[in-house]
């Protein structure tokens, strides 16, 4: 009983980092039609930035908002230099991110170097929190389920609940519409690239305190990032929640029980949902 | 998008060929057995994609996974410093790889049937690396992280192929029957399907033609030849291990055929000598370590600048200094719509 109490905490934990990484991922490709193949050098940059800041002033919680400001720059100065001259050309523009992601990718590789970094989170987040049957669980990995559950309240709310959702949304049915009622689009475009690259660094800053800091998570973030919203279906919040979920149980159970094997259940899943719905489960047709 | 005329085409292969040939004489073993075999080594594999692309209109990231397939077979098949697998006569080991490959090829196109542009590089992006988490986890069969070691190529008809000069000498056997292989494929029936499969699926659905049918077979068919470029790759690094299909080598295969030209079958061989020389003059032009750095650039570069990639530029570049005998070549250029 402890054990599957357990596996299915780690299990919440991993989706809950997934889902963090994959609502900006899936919230950009909702308006933009942007596959931003460097969301998971994002990820990365956000750790090191966010590792950088709070070894400099001290605070974890100052490198978790200066990680993800710095990154929504990054994104913004992507966007502008890089993909809005591509026009809408999709297939290019992923091309253009994938490009962009070796160039950074290495770029870190030079400056941090091929060691391993790990945060030091405030004492609070430290140690492990008393629970019933299980006795403890690391409070760490308990913020980070929280702070998913956080971001997916904060985004739902703010999707369907303020007038800048309300844009965002009529963006995702058909933009040309809504330009032609007046409104400025392209800022709509740009504050949507910016959010999401943000929780990119932002899901950075919490992952590498989860686990730690090392090239090469990058391409780890944006295969999971690939396979959440394949699952659950591009551009919804709801689906990135359900692919997160499937993939963290079905990894973390995979594992523990067929370890050798556990990626094929992954695979699987994948081949399943795409030979019934090729949208993704909650995706729309 | 121009088609070259199919004598342009043709002819390209039998400079590639001739090339290649004269090649030995003017360059030294180490351009020959290490540079060149390696360039028409990634070049084959980039065919693969360039194949897809140019004919079908599909954009695969999953072409080194499948090569990766076929270099697991041939490794599990052959006599290994590792101790994995079993050993059997070499020729049942390459064919055992091919037919893998091609399975592997065929698996990718079933799977990702109806899905298409971004959707489908996604798609088959995520396919390359559950094969690479598979192999890199799985310490049962494929040995883990540390892969399969010790692998040579065989002997054949006396002749050891491990030697560079032999082993050039098979490399470009194999990447110019490929090209020619895939350049006639072109104009057969089928390829015509292919052709009408990337300008209107609907149309070719309408006419009673399987799309889906159409689809998988060109994704076996690229299979194979991904497989060819699998089998050579692992005897000339000796070893199989993850590292030849992760995100990274899947990555490179694509930046290859962009480099090179995606939309025409040959610009993957432009692109992988392109590549290799760019990753051996980066050495000495900026620290050997930054090397995806500058690829990473120019690859930036010419996705902004050069649609075509360099084979692109090569034909704008002849379109200026001879108008007039472009202006023949329209005229005689299959149409494509």
């Amino acid at each position: 009983m402890r054990f599957y109490i357990l596996l299915s905490l780690n299990a919440l934990t991993v989706a809950s980092l997934y889902f963090l990484v994959a609502s900006g991922f899936s919230l950009i490709f909702g308006l933009l039609r942007t596959v931003n193949m460097a969301h998971g050098a994002f990820y990365l940059l956000g750790a090191y930035v966010g590792y950088d800041i709070a070894s400099y002033t001290g605070s974890w919680l100052l490198g978790l908002v200066g990680a993800a400001v710095a990154v929504a720059l990054v994104g913004l100065a992507m966007h502008l230099t890089l993909l809005r001259t591509l026009g809408g050309d999709e297939l290019r523009q992923a091309l253009v991110t994938i490009g962009f992601a070796i160039v950074v990718g290495d770029l870190l590789l030079a400056h941090y170097g091929g060691i391993t970094y790990q945060f030091t989170p405030p004492e609070i987040l430290y140690g492990t929190t008393p629970m019933p049957v299980i006795r403890g669980y690391p409070t760490i990995r308990l913020v980070v389920i929280g702070s998913a559950l956080l971001v997916g309240l904060g985004l739902w709310l703010l999707i369907h609940r303020t007038k800048v959702g309300m844009l965002i949304r009529a963006g995702v049915d058909d933009r040309d519409i809504l330009s032609a009622m007046g409104f400025n689009v392209q800022r709509v475009l740009l504050l949507v690239f910016a959010l999401g690259a943000g929780l990119a660094g932002l899901a950075g800053v919490i992952g590498g305190s989860a686990l730690s800091i090392s090239p090469g998570e990058d391409a780890r973030f944006l295969l999971s990032s690939l396979v959440v919203v394949i699952i659950g279906g591009m551009g919804s919040l709801a689906g990135a929640a359900l692919g997160a979920l499937l993939i963290g149980f079905a990894e973390q159970f995979g594992l523990a029980f067929i370890p050798n094997y556990a990626t094929l259940l992954t695979f699987l899943l994948m081949v399943a949902v795409l030979a019934v719905r090729p949208q993704g489960l909650l995706g729309r047709g | 998008m121009t088609t070259m005329p199919q004598q342009l085409l043709r002819h390209p292969v039998l400079w590639l060929a001739l090339a290649g040939l004269a090649f030995p004489l003017v360059a030294s073993e180490f351009w020959v057995g290490t540079v060149a075999a390696r360039v028409l080594i990634i070049g084959t594999m980039a065919l693969s994609l360039t194949f897809l692309t140019s004919s079908a209109g599909l954009v695969s990231f999953a072409q080194a996974g499948v090569a990766g397939v076929a270099g697991y077979t041939l490794a599990l098949l052959s006599p290994n410093i590792t101790g994995v697998g079993v050993a059997v006569p070499w020729p049942l080991a390459v064919g055992a790889a091919l037919g893998m490959g091609t399975l592997a090829g065929l698996l990718v196109g079933w799977v990702s049937v109806r899905s298409s542009g971004i959707y489908l590089l996604m798609i088959t992006l995520a396919m390359s690396v559950s094969l690479f988490y598979l192999v890199s986890q799985n310490t049962e069969v494929f040995n883990g992280f540390d892969g399969i070691n010790g692998l040579k190529p065989p002997e054949l008809l006396g002749i050891d192929l491990r030697a560079p000069i032999p082993f050039y000498g098979m490399a470009l056997a194999a990447a110019v029957l490929s090209a020619a292989a895939v350049l006639h494929l072109d104009r057969t029936p089928f390829g015509l399907q292919l052709h009408a499969l990337r300008n209107a699926p609907r149309r070719v659905a309408a006419l009673g033609f399987s799309t889906t049918l159409l689809r998988i077979a060109a994704f076996g068919i690229a299979g194979l030849i991904a497989s060819v470029g699998g089998v050579l790759n692992t005897w000339f690094s000796g070893q199989m291990s993850p590292g030849a299909v992760d995100v990274h080598a899947a990555v490179n295969l694509l930046v290859v055929a962009v480099l090179g030209g995606i939309r025409h079958p040959l610009g993957a061989f432009l692109g992988a000598a392109a590549f290799v020389l760019l990753e051996n003059y980066a050495a000495s032009v900026i620290d050997r370590e930054r090397f995806n750095l500058v690829i990473g650039a120019v690859f930036i570069v010419i996705v902004l600048f050069a649609k075509d990639g360099l084979i692109g530029l090569i034909q704008q570049l002849r379109a200026q200094i001879k108008p007039a005998w472009t202006g023949v070549c329209a005229k005689n250029g299959r149409k494509t719509v």
